[in-house]
């Protein structure tokens, strides 16, 4: 079960200002049935001032108290004021959201932003941007602001906060790439975690016999000693040690120490050297 | 009808049970007095493992198998994991695994994650399902090949309660050699099973979705199947299943699967009526909501509905103010942001699919209860509807 503040639950159960204004003088409509949510917001505006606010809201809990608190906050604002409105705020009067319905708080923003530009009678700047979640169909442009505003740090806190990448993930990739561009400057970015390359055994087998070749056996044979490499299996290397190495009372740490630690430099840090006795 | 809002109204019974009175009676010694290990050689230890035993048998005599097949697990999860990854070690040359699209996450995530899990590539055949959430048995059939290495079904659905045809799939795979595995967690309890007459080799069950308490599943493998255990440690299970028992929720389950077998006349009789007058009721006083799932060919106790133009968790916060306990396969409850798989797999609309309710009974309902949802489910779609922008109103 979600964790809503009081507020979220009391708003949820008594929204205000649910219905439609005939003839209202901005009409804000975003989300679609598909999505999940979906929010129409209709407002009254005499002298630049916002007199009256109704919403219809399909969502989940913290979707209808959003947009009802939303109405609520704008109530008697001017244009002005009401543009500076984030969907930080939304979530403040709420006394919060769970970072999942963070969401929730961006379709109010979002549906206010539409209703104001339907009343000036211009385009959203969210139309002329690029999709990159296609599923829920969220722009690049929309990916950015929020990073910006809500100081957004991986593509989890997008997808909580935008929805993007929260349907088949192939944007991912993309959403990873728009938060690196954003804040890039200066500031510190929690990467996705790469998957390690896989090496095919034979591939690691070529390179160990090639760091053995380049960078061991030159220091064994000094020694009069010699290595040969045995089997691959997975992370398991099995090497056997050849002439005054064999009855060296240091070989395992000739193995450990020396063998080891290089091809774990070289080839494969998860790698792990044995002796074949 | 006052005093009905004092309590739970609980329709999740696929989610968990209550453990039954008479369950919580014969797990209590073992809670108390009786907490010797069963594998000790002192007497006080050892009248544990005869209670074990006990469980064991009637366990074995409710699946209708040997009580030496049974293995005590901790949920039905590990069952699950347990047989499929059994059967996989049992035969590294094939990679190919069948199972559908519509399996609880525990077969779905661990088949979607099986390369990663094994370290082994395998092909994975997830077969689809029609609108009335069944699989075609052509499509059964030619996905099995001579590379499958397992066949893992659930035998019923636990969003929809629908039944899939295991018994026969189980005979299909075993004609061509192939180990077959069935999530029977919503099925035991619901439904009859008679394991000695079918040709199923792994079965898990779980304890809590039958009136026992939750930590406690069942792995059943048939006599003679490859296996091999998913936890290495001590004999207990003989070898099969390592780790100290967890004595009285076994206990509790063996009673359980007694009363289960007493009541199973009771759940195809009465609460199937129950269902019936719940489904029946909503669906003619709800205006757009539709069954989801065969209609016939469905567990007992389930019912699956979807409330064309409202959002599942609004719904169940609301019936939640009435104390009414059901779930949702919205997107929005589950903390994704996708719809439930399964209805998706059945091509039930993102419509209906956000708006769908999982109702789930049990032999402790009664049907005042049922009065009292009939009353409240109008009320409380209407009021979401009024206030849903989509809704295009009667």
């Amino acid at each position: 079960m979600w964790d809503y503040t009081d507020t979220v639950t009391e708003h949820f159960q008594n929204p205000r200002n649910v219905g439609e204004i005939e003839n209202a003088d901005g009409v804000g409509d975003v989300g679609s049935l598909a999505c999940g949510d979906a929010l129409k917001l209709t407002l009254k505006i005499e002298n630049d001032r916002i007199v009256d606010a109704k919403f219809k809201t399909f969502g989940c809990a913290s979707a209808i108290a959003s947009s009802s608190a939303l109405t609520e906050m704008i109530k008697g604002m001017s244009i002005a004021e009401a543009e500076k409105i984030t969907n930080e705020d939304i979530a403040n009067f709420l006394g919060g959201l769970p970072k999942e319905k963070m969401h929730c708080s961006v379709m109010g923003r979002e549906a206010l932003e539409a209703a104001l530009a339907d009343f000036r009678g211009v385009a959203l700047p969210k139309a002329e941007g690029e999709v990159v979640c296609e599923c829920f169909g969220v722009t690049d442009l929309e990916v950015v602001r929020a990073i910006k505003e809500s100081h957004l740090r991986s593509v989890e806190e997008i997808t909580n906060f935008t929805k993007a990448g929260g349907g088949c993930g192939k944007c991912e990739g993309r959403l990873q790439e728009l938060l690196n561009k954003t804040v890039s400057e200066g500031l510190r970015v929690v990467p996705l975690k790469k998957s390690r390359q896989r090496m095919t055994t034979l591939q690691k087998i070529k390179k160990i016999e090639d760091v053995l070749e380049r960078e061991i056996r030159p220091g064994l044979r000094m020694d009069g000693g010699d290595i040969e490499l045995i089997d691959v299996d997975g992370d398991f290397v099995t090497v056997s040690l050849r002439g005054q190495c064999t009855s060296c009372f240091k070989s395992q740490t000739t193995i450990k120490e020396f063998v080891e630690k290089k091809l774990r430099e070289q080839v494969l840090d998860s790698l792990v050297v044995e002796e074949d006795k | 009808m006052k005093e009905q809002q004092d309590q739970v109204i609980y329709l999740d019974n696929n989610a968990t049970t209550r453990v039954a009175p008479e369950v919580l009676d014969a797990m209590m010694p073992y809670l108390t007095d009786l907490y010797g290990n069963p594998s000790s050689m002192h007497t006080f230890g050892g009248q544990v493992g005869g209670a074990l035993k006990q469980a064991r048998s009637q366990v074995a005599d409710f699946i209708g198998c040997d009580p030496e097949e049974v293995i005590f697990t901790s949920c039905g999860t590990e069952s699950d994991s347990t047989a499929i990854l059994s059967a996989l070690r049992a035969a590294p040359e094939r990679r190919h695994i069948v199972t559908t699209r519509v399996e609880h996450p525990a077969v779905k995530n661990l088949c979607e994650n099986i390369g990663s899990m094994t370290g082994t590539k395998y092909r994975v055949t997830m077969l689809k399902v029609d609108e009335d959430g069944m699989v075609d048995m052509n499509d059964y059939l030619e996905s099995l090949t001579e590379d499958t290495a397992v066949v893992s079904i659930m035998w019923a659905n636990n969003e929809t309660g629908v039944i899939l045809p295991v018994e026969e799939m189980a005979r299909l795979a075993k004609e061509r050699g192939i180990p077959f595995h069935t999530d029977a967690v919503q099925a035991a309890g619901k439904i009859p099973i008679d394991l000695a007459s079918l040709d199923i080799d792994y079965l898990s069950m779980s304890g809590h979705k039958l009136h026992a308490p939750k930590g406690v599943g069942i792995l059943y493998v048939r006599r003679g199947t490859p296996f091999a255990p998913f936890l290495a440690g001590g004999h207990q299970e003989h070898g099969r299943r390592a780790g100290t028992e967890n004595v009285a929720s076994i206990v509790g389950l063996g009673r359980a699967c007694q009363l289960a077998q007493e009541k199973m006349v009771e759940e195809n009789s009465r609460v199937k009526a129950l269902r019936d007058k719940l489904e029946a009721g909503l669906l003619a006083s709800i205006p757009r909501a539709l069954l989801n799932g065969h209609r016939l060919q469905r567990l007992p106790n389930t019912t699956n509905i979807s409330f064309e133009y409202v959002e599942g968790e609004s719904i169940l916060l609301h019936m939640n103010r009435h104390r009414i306990c059901a779930s949702s396969g919205s997107a929005c409850t589950s903390g994704s942001l996708e719809p439930s798989h399964v209805l998706r797999a059945m091509g039930v609309p993102f419509t209906a699919a956000h708006g769908s309710i999982r109702f789930s009974l049990s032999v402790y309902n009664t049907e005042q209860e049922i009065d009292f949802v009939l009353e409240k489910m109008p009320q409380i779609i209407g009021q979401l509807r009024e206030m849903s922008p989509f809704w295009p109103g009667e």
